[in-house]
């Protein structure tokens, strides 16, 4: 079960690069190694001179996408070994960062939406922002009633990491807090939730 | 079907504030307060002169705080259509006319960390607002102003003494000083807007130097009013109801359909905000687009018009309207 057809939705358009650039910055989680190796292949690596890379493997540590991606050849690779690792990274970078520097994110949406929350920290609008989703379609969703956030929820509705209520999850996203909103499916008659359908996997 | 509520306004005080600038003061005639606006807002002056209604943008440059009147600079410009030279030689303290409420098409953007101004001649009027709301803020922000002259320009030595000359800088053409864009531009720190206001050559070698450099669009900001330039005479002609007006050479279409009693949407009369957006039936000649809103595609569809600044070849265009 879940409610969609809500503008929220995040739409990503590709890691598109800007020749004009003089710096490009990639946070990449898992499988998001391939959407910067992919766009190499297709055209070509003159970027990477200027590039830096920041990569977190996650669920896909057994397939070394980190090895592919440090002999891409960029100026700098940095393999952190946690999401919030990397994160704060990022941030260190573009606080000493200079306009005519592009952002580039690829991987599960709930690691998009957190390294964007940390770019529009830096004054930095979410649409200049190069993005594409890959690997799992795990989000990250916010309970709309004890504002706590579960990561990785494939199911809807689902069980609220922090309050127990089962929330459906709905197509409705905050980028401000980088998370789907989940809704109580069972408020009327507590315990009557359906069972959860795994509609992200 | 004008979203403007129009208020009645008498003319304060008048000042010659460099050659060819002149600012005015305007108070409400009822007493009342003005509304406070947001730096880079404007307002549209109702002039009536002799038997011409004239209707012009204006970006307000008085203190945004300030509600006791709003203040313009107006360039007196060659060859103008009747609005500049009427302010410049007609118009009186203790005149009244009509004030639109302010709109603002040119605001700065609060999520930026730092805030750059490039301004060319009269175009420095948004940001002298602008800059008197971000002081108060406590924002960064930097101005470039080119002037031809250091006569002809108007308020640089006030704006430096206010703001410093660390972040009011002065290009004198006539002293071979012309603002280094690319210098500018170079190492600023992450989150930096640009706004630009200036003549259009301006604003397109300063966004076109920017997008060059990697700045991404979403940080870019200018604002040009364009006057409604004069071509020859045609007919417009309104699918809807059924009317035939006539535009003459130095009329708009827009002017002429509201000298017609013909309540058309409006906002800026300079091509810029979109709100005049007509569709076009048909049209026997080619569409002159002046504007500064459509999309190149739409301008090529042939099927859109903004009726504020653009005209046609032809004799005969059939609007939806």
């Amino acid at each position: 079960m879940l409610v969609a057809g809500i503008k929220s939705r995040p739409v990503y358009s590709g890691l598109n690069i800007d020749s004009h650039a003089k710096r490009h910055l990639f946070a990449l989680e898992g499988e998001g190694a391939l959407a910067l190796i992919d766009r190499v292949k297709a055209a070509g690596s003159d970027f990477l001179k200027n590039a830096d890379i920041l990569y977190v493997a996650s669920g896909s540590r057994a397939e070394d996408h980190d090895r592919k991606l440090a002999a891409l050849g960029a100026d700098t690779f940095w393999l952190a070994p946690t999401i919030p690792v990397l994160l704060n990274r990022l941030h260190v970078m573009l606080g000493q960062a200079h306009m005519g520097s592009q952002i580039y994110l690829a991987g599960t949406e709930g690691f998009i939406g957190q390294a964007q929350q940390v770019a529009m920290n830096h004054g930095v609008d979410p649409a200049s922002i190069h993005a594409e989703h890959r690997g799992s379609a795990a989000r990250r969703v916010q309970c709309v009633h004890c504002k706590g956030i579960t990561d990785n929820v494939t199911t809807s509705p689902f069980t609220c990491s922090a309050c127990g209520l089962s929330l459906l999850v709905r197509d409705h996203y905050s980028r401000r807090l980088g998370a789907f909103q989940g809704v109580c499916i069972d408020a009327e008659e507590p315990g009557t939730a359906p069972k959860p359908e795994e509609l992200f996997p | 079907m004008t979203v403007n509520t129009e208020m009645k306004v008498r003319v304060a005080a008048t000042a010659q504030v460099a050659d060819k600038v002149k600012r005015f003061r305007f108070e409400r005639v009822d007493g009342q307060p003005m509304p406070v606006f947001s730096g880079g807002a404007h307002v549209i002056v109702s002039m009536r002169d002799g038997k011409a209604l004239r209707r012009n943008p204006y970006s307000l440059m008085s203190s945004p705080e300030d509600s006791a009147g709003y203040e313009i600079s107006v360039l007196r410009v060659e060859n103008s259509r009747g609005g500049s030279a009427f302010l410049h030689e007609k118009l009186k303290e203790g005149d009244e006319l009509i004030l639109s409420q302010p709109v603002n098409l040119f605001a700065h953007d609060h999520r930026a960390r730092k805030h750059i101004m490039m301004a060319g001649g009269i175009g420095i009027t948004p940001f002298i607002a602008m800059m008197d709301q971000m002081e108060r803020e406590g924002a960064a922000f930097e101005l470039h102003y080119a002037v031809r002259t250091r006569t002809h320009g108007a308020y640089w030595k006030e704006l430096q003494q206010r703001y410093g000359k660390h972040r009011v800088k002065i290009y004198c053409d006539e002293e071979k000083l012309f603002i280094p864009v690319a210098d500018v531009l170079a190492n600023q720190p992450l989150g930096t807007h640009l706004y630009v206001c200036g003549p259009a050559g301006m604003i397109n070698g300063v966004l076109g130097k920017a997008r060059e450099l990697g700045w991404p669009k979403q940080n870019l900001h200018s604002e040009e009013f364009l006057a409604p330039p004069p071509g020859k005479a045609f007919q417009v002609r309104l699918a809807k109801s059924n009317r035939t007006i006539d535009v003459a050479p130095h009329q708009s279409i827009l002017e002429a359909l509201e000298a017609n009693g013909v309540d058309a949407p409006y906002l800026c009369r300079g091509g810029a905000c979109g709100q005049c957006e007509t569709g076009v039936v048909s049209c026997d000649g080619e569409l002159e687009h002046n504007d500064h809103f459509l999309e190149p595609d739409d301008k090529a569809s042939g099927r859109k018009i903004m009726i504020c600044v653009s005209r046609i070849t032809g004799n005969v265009v059939t609007l939806d309207l």
